[in-house]
């Protein structure tokens, strides 16, 4: 079914590359956020995107907001080249709505400026109509419409998420970049943004891309997910078949971190070695063969495996590579 | 659990912390009790502004002067923390009751190195000599899964990663061989595969030491993989506790079924359904207090919440400070049940 829907965007070989200064008399150090990244997001889908921190789920969302710019690869959005593309028109498509409502939203603009903001900016001088709109957009949010006078810290952190949300919306946007945007907020309140963000890109027909740690919350709500290590897409599937069977080693350690709560299991015990590496000076080989619990040595130290597709999974990892390959 | 106080290594009853603000007296914690054995870890869960971590750090002596701590008893063995002078509740600091911050960027000293706040508290506690101290340091940074710990020692905290930070921490903790450590949202800071190996690390380093400990954390997953015995705590005051098999089976306090309801569970909620929510928002706590707190955002409340509220009592050690009828809450409890 999801498959047959067109691609909003699709990444090919994406590479970003930051400078690093290493001080005042040493030449500065590259480091790639992002390696040779291809991924495809679907129209209409909910996209996870897990990894620690550091692993670049940030720097691809900066891209897809033209924030950043990729040092080098092909992005095609709807099927045009991405530079083709005027900013203007992009953020009438794409809205981010970011983690921290308490410092997302500008302390000094009422929230109905602040929801109106976005639709000045596009032009639309209609004063009415963009009253109308922003009205409409705080029913959407069951946010009382007295609040179109109140200022953001005289709301709760999780009414301020909500009209972080309405002003991404404004603009009927077809893409939202979720960058943890439930993170801040307490568990009660959490639940009630996952429950509106459900029940709007259902609405609207939203495509997501759901940046987020909590893997509980990505099973909940993604339709696909793509786990990310050190700049690179390690694995890729539908989310059923990512927490049914994690096939990348690293997937199969974040799955097992999950603490559902169940107080008859301890803490798991995870066989990662503590240290994430320093994206400066990556490993050789594959990224991850020094945590790795099944790395082959020296095979996975001096090979790099390549992203190899496996029925409707992503994997890249050469000993798994290898095994489908023999059966 | 209060009755038999004699294996109680940590007595707190009736623990009431008011601290002042312009607009008055803010109520941040009511009428908190709990005992807390040798060997044994508390859990307390609960929501931002619930008073979890103001409890905590009334009992480690770290609120300002201003705020008003009472309590029946507030003891750490036979000794009264409650009259304490600044300079004996440093003795009891680190020696015997150590904490564990959230945030290890800004729980260590940035200008200090490792190794010298590692021995800090170690030097000022034991008359041991530098390298008796250092000694110690290294032996506890190799347990706690710190490579090359020699070297670690001269490091500065910005040169160590959130998760080696925070093993730092824990290090540090345990120099003096504490009798209970605190640990306010030990993990809450750190990606998933670290909390895990984290919070492993505290149960294991637990089991070898016989440690007490209390954990505050949000975090439902957090509390119930490693409390034995588990305070919820609503609005300054607790609304259930009991072990934590009893708190996560048998939900039983309206706040606590509320709370549960709204995490997924992998493999239990259903995918994409909607998630259960408490309506309303917290209350202030700030002027007289009336009856339970949770009353306005509660759908059992009825006129007998205006009252005092007294724990009922399930079998064993399961307290709920709910006057609603027992048979409804059980036959909710079902239905929230998280294992």
């Amino acid at each position: 079914m999801i498959e047959k829907k067109k691609f909003l965007f699709e990444f090919t070989d994406i590479t970003k590359t930051y400078h690093v200064p290493q001080g005042l008399f040493s030449a500065s150090r590259s480091l790639n956020a992002l390696r040779n990244l291809s991924l495809n997001i679907r129209q209409g889908e909910v996209l996870g995107l897990v990894g620690e921190s550091g692993c670049g789920k940030s720097t691809l969302a900066k891209i897809l907001l033209r924030l950043e710019h990729p040092t080098s690869g092909e992005i095609i959005f709807s099927g045009k080249p991405f530079s083709e593309i005027k900013r203007s028109k992009l953020s009438e498509i794409v809205q981010p709505i970011f983690q921290d409502p308490y410092s997302s939203l500008n302390p000094s603009k009422t929230i109905g400026q602040i929801i109106e903001m976005p639709l000045i900016v596009h032009g639309n001088h209609d004063k009415k109509n963009r009253r109308h709109r922003v009205q409409k957009m705080l029913e959407l949010m069951a946010l009382p419409s007295r609040m179109l006078n109140v200022y953001p810290d005289q709301m709760s952190g999780g009414q301020r998420q909500r009209v972080a949300i309405a002003r991404a919306l404004i603009t009927e946007p077809e893409m939202i970049i979720c960058d943890e945007p439930t993170s801040a907020l307490d568990v009660s309140v959490q639940a009630q943004v996952v429950n509106l963000l459900m029940s709007l890109q259902q609405k609207f027909k939203l495509t997501y891309l759901f940046i987020t740690h909590d893997l509980a919350v990505v099973e909940h709500i993604a339709d696909r997910v793509a786990v990310m290590y050190l700049g690179q897409i390690v694995e890729e599937a539908m989310t059923d078949e990512i927490f049914s069977s994690p096939k990348h080693p690293y997937t199969q350690a974040l799955l097992g971190s999950v603490l559902t709560p169940d107080p008859r299991k301890a803490a798991p015990k995870i066989n990662l070695g503590a240290a994430y590496p320093n994206p400066i000076d990556l490993p050789c080989g594959c990224a991850f063969h020094p945590r790795c619990p099944k790395a082959l040595l020296p095979d996975c130290s001096v090979i790099a495996p390549d992203l190899v597709q496996f029925g409707k999974r992503n994997v890249m990892c050469s000993q798994i590579n290898l095994n489908e390959l023999r059966s | 659990m209060v009755n038999d106080r004699p294996e109680n290594i940590l007595t707190v009853d009736n623990l009431v912390v008011d601290i002042p603000t312009p607009a008055g007296v803010l109520h941040a914690v009511r009428d908190v009790s709990f005992g807390l054995k040798k060997g044994r870890t508390l859990g307390i869960v609960g929501e931002s502004g619930c008073g979890k971590s103001v409890t905590v750090m009334a009992i480690i002596g770290l609120l300002s002067k201003k705020i008003r701590v009472t309590a029946e008893q507030l003891k750490f063995s036979d000794m009264d923390l409650l009259g304490l002078s600044g300079r004996k509740f440093a003795d009891i600091r680190g020696e015997h009751i150590s904490m564990i911050f959230q945030e290890p960027m800004t729980a260590l000293n940035p200008v200090y190195t490792i190794g010298e706040q590692l021995t800090e508290g170690y030097l000022r506690h034991r008359s041991a000599t530098k390298a008796n101290a250092r000694n110690k340091a290294l032996r506890l940074l190799d347990r706690v899964g710190i490579s090359s710990a020699e070297r670690r020692l001269n490091q500065y905290p910005h040169e160590l990663s959130g998760g080696l930070r925070q093993r730092v921490m824990i290090a540090m903790a345990l120099m003096c061989d504490p009798d209970i450590i605190i640990a306010d949202e030990p993990t809450t800071a750190l990606d998933v595969t670290i909390q895990a190996q984290i919070l492993s690390l505290l149960s294991e380093l637990q089991k070898e030491t016989g440690t007490a400990m209390i954990i505050v954390s949000h975090d439902l997953g957090v509390i119930s993989r490693v409390a034995d015995h588990v305070l919820v705590m609503y609005a300054g005051r607790i609304v259930e506790s009991g072990t934590a098999e009893q708190i996560f089976a048998t939900p039983t306090h309206p706040y606590t079924q509320g709370l549960f309801s709204c995490i997924p569970v992998p493999g239990k909620t259903p995918k994409g359904s909607m998630l259960g929510s408490i309506p309303g928002v917290v209350p202030s706590l700030i002027g007289d207090l009336k009856g339970c707190m949770f009353r306005p955002r509660c759908d059992l409340a009825s006129d007998r919440c205006l009252a005092q509220i007294p724990a009922v009592n399930f079998p064993v050690q399961h307290h709920v400070w709910c006057v609603a009828p027992v048979e409804e809450l059980k036959e909710r409890s079902e239905k929230v049940m998280l294992f």
